[in-house]
């Protein structure tokens, strides 16, 4: 009885050590966003786990969710998070004025544009590798255009008159995000286009006059020839609308093209979509180019070492190659130029990221750490101007308290004047 | 010995105790740490810890017009959607509590949207209101009626949220009352009867206050459950277009994961806590007086 007692003993204790040896060579735990990147990663880590010994446990969510998610367990300090992919632009300055993302001094950045990692870096240091870009684009119907003899719209005048042109019982003229806070990133090229911006220096500008009268211009587009219910669609609701037919043009971020081109998710014959750049506006046409997502280790993570083993995987060109391969817009130069990627990728993706990374402005929001709330106040500035297609005579009163909002969030968080 | 004589003379002790930490653990300390924090001015945009500010963040939300019409808001939604409910529902309960044919299906299918998943039930909602390619629109246009905008539009949106409420709630409170028909001895009906009172004047005066305290009980569940609506609302509209489906419940929300304001978000709670405990205190009273 006592020995096999004993040989139990052993078994289990050999058990153990088994179990520790193994956590030793590794284990590392991984929160991707369920973007096309985050898939690619998923599917590619079993050939990583292979190559290097390290078991990856990866959890993929929602955008959002995975803010939430950070968040909850970085603030409760009770993450065991060692990888994640963050949005710089949305969560950026928050996170690390938290001190939530390790710094990444011995990382390699030269193939990343210098705008791009200014919204990667904090006080002068990397924290994030950009991963994703995108930009402003139209996109629009060929055949609708080709039948009601209209070129494509180079700036605002011709896109308002093809949108008139366009619009229908049956079909609208043009469609843009007008839910509030999603709106923002959409509305930035309008503005930039009419010589405004959000924020000047830490300080809130949307409410100067070319700011106004591109949020005007939006609503008048939005509220007279854009689909029904607008003021309650985000991407995700135009995109349905767009694929059945019922949007003839619509500016969006560039990272719905694959999407759109899928012939399997639409009813179009997929031929007769197609993409360009954003039309210029009264003063310029500087659309958004900006590093939607990057990726970076946790601050906290006990396996730091692991984790960029992870990083330098996750972010190398190899795998750049592949996402381009996939229709994604990768964020690394060198891609671009590759002579493979380019002879694969779509010539519409090429010429508008060119034009847009030549041009265009790095920001798509206000950049702050309150950007949330800052989103959703200036939301309601946009979806008054689209309730009034754009005659609403409270919008410069309406802009300027929403600034004064803005601005205390500025000064709240210690970044007023900064 | 010892032992088992200490577990004997305390099992009236040890066998909730698991139960007991089990709430103190998961339900207590919860409710107790979002009072400490309502009283912190906590802000994750700022990068720094809570500190202590006494009132000024109640003071703070409390100022708010947009605290102000979230509260009307959760009452008015509360209030449409649970009167809908309680009526339709103790109507279907009165129908079914007579023998029909197809009887039990006729249970079954009532049954069916209570079992959905709310956030499955607001996206197939939101597809159905869809102002543009929605069934309801299209129906509405097939029969020559005007179409609407629903949820997309700031004047419909609540009414629209009440609709799918009560097409998921209202099984609810039939089942309730079903059971509470169901109990009732028929001795009271029949005497109504043999007293030459009409079908009307038996519901109106005998069968309805013999099952009121039931219908309160329901009444009770959904109240508390409709004050805290969260799901249904957050799927289809997330509180838009603008703030005009905001309720208490999605506001706090907001207010902790989009703004990170932790402090003034537990003010937010604390007082979605106070509105609901006073509801149900409210009802339950009503309850007891209804019994006597």
């Amino acid at each position: 009885m006592k020995h096999k007692l004993s040989k139990i003993g052993v078994a289990l204790s050999s058990l153990c050590l088994c179990a520790g040896a193994m956590a030793q060579s590794g284990e590392i735990r991984v929160l991707v966003a369920n973007h096309p990147y985050g898939e690619l990663l998923k599917l590619s880590i079993p050939q990583f786990e292979k190559d290097t010994g390290i078991k990856v446990n990866v959890e993929s969510l929602q955008e959002s969710q995975l803010t939430q998610k950070l968040t909850t367990e970085f603030a409760t300090k009770s993450s065991t998070v060692d990888v994640f992919m963050t949005r710089p632009l949305q969560e950026g300055k928050m996170f690390s004025k938290n001190g939530w993302y390790a710094p990444l001094a011995d990382y390699d950045f030269s193939d990343y544009p210098k705008n791009i990692m200014n919204a990667a870096s904090f006080g002068g240091k990397p924290y994030i590798v950009p991963l994703v870009t995108e930009w402003q684009v139209l996109y629009y119907r060929k055949d609708l255009l080709q039948k009601a003899g209209l070129k494509v719209p180079t700036n605002f005048d011709e896109l308002e008159a093809a949108a008139q042109k366009l619009n229908s019982e049956s079909v609208a003229g043009i469609a843009s995000r007008g839910k509030g806070a999603a709106a923002v990133t959409q509305v930035s090229s309008y503005i930039y286009n009419y010589g405004g911006q959000y924020l000047d220096k830490g300080t809130a500008a949307f409410n100067s006059k070319p700011a106004i009268d591109a949020v005007r211009y939006y609503g008048k587009l939005l509220g007279n020839y854009g689909p029904k219910g607008v003021t309650s669609m985000s991407w995700e609701n135009i995109m349905p609308l767009f694929q059945a037919g019922k949007i003839a043009m619509w500016t969006d971020a560039s990272v719905f093209y694959g999407q759109i081109v899928d012939q399997s998710k639409t009813q179009i014959p997929v031929a007769n979509f197609d993409i360009a750049n954003f039309p210029a506006g009264p003063k310029t046409n500087a659309p958004f180019i900006v590093s939607s997502w990057g990726i970076s280790v946790a601050n906290q993570s006990k396996k730091k070492d692991l984790a960029l083993k992870f990083l330098n995987w996750a972010s190398s060109k190899e795998m750049a190659i592949k996402g381009m391969m996939g229709n994604i817009t990768m964020a690394r130069s060198s891609v671009w130029v590759d002579p493979v990627v380019r002879s694969k990728m779509n010539p519409g993706l090429i010429e508008t990221r060119a034009f847009a990374a030549e041009n265009g402005t790095p920001v798509d929001r206000p950049y702050m750490s309150a950007v949330g709330e800052a989103r959703d106040l200036i939301g309601e500035l946009v979806i008054e101007s689209i309730n009034t297609k754009g005659t609403s005579n409270k919008l410069d009163q309406l802009a300027k308290e929403k600034a004064n909002r803005v601005n205390e969030l500025l000064k709240e968080s210690g970044e007023y004047g900064k | 010995m010892i032992q088992s004589s200490f577990t004997e003379r305390n099992l009236r002790v040890l066998f909730p105790l698991p139960a007991i930490v089990f709430i103190g653990l998961l339900m207590v300390f919860p409710i107790l740490y979002t009072l400490y924090l309502s009283f912190t001015n906590w802000n994750l945009t700022s990068g720094m810890g809570p500190s202590f500010v006494g009132l000024d963040s109640y003071l703070r939300v409390f100022s708010e017009p947009r605290f102000l019409h979230a509260l009307g808001r959760t009452f008015t939604f509360t209030v449409f959607a649970v009167a809908v409910e309680v009526v339709l529902g103790v109507a279907i309960a009165l129908i079914l509590n007579r023998a029909f044919v197809g009887k039990s299906l006729a249970k079954l299918l009532l049954l069916l949207p209570l079992v959905a998943t709310p956030i499955a039930v607001g996206i197939v909602f939101n597809l159905f209101y869809d102002p543009t390619i929605g069934l309801l629109n299209f129906t509405l246009d097939a029969l020559g009626l005007p179409q609407g905008r629903w949820i997309s539009s700031e004047n419909t949106v609540i009414a629209s949220l009440v609709m799918v409420d009560v097409w998921q709630w209202t099984p609810m409170i039939t089942l309730i009352v079903l059971a509470g028909l169901a109990g009732l001895s028929e001795e009271p009906v029949e005497a109504a009867r043999v007293d030459g009172a009409s079908e009307w004047q038996i519901l109106r005066y005998v069968t309805i206050p013999m099952v009121m305290p039931v219908i309160l009980t329901a009444m009770i569940l959904r109240l508390i459950d409709a004050l805290k609506t969260f799901d249904i609302i957050f799927a289809m509209t997330g509180g838009g277009p603008g703030y005009a489906s905001e309720t208490l419940n999605i506001m706090g929300f907001k207010y902790s994961f989009e703004y990170f304001r932790i402090g003034q978000s537990s003010v937010i709670l604390v007082a979605l806590f106070l509105v609901v405990l006073l509801c149900s205190l409210g009802i339950m009273k009503l309850r007891e007086s209804s019994e006597k």
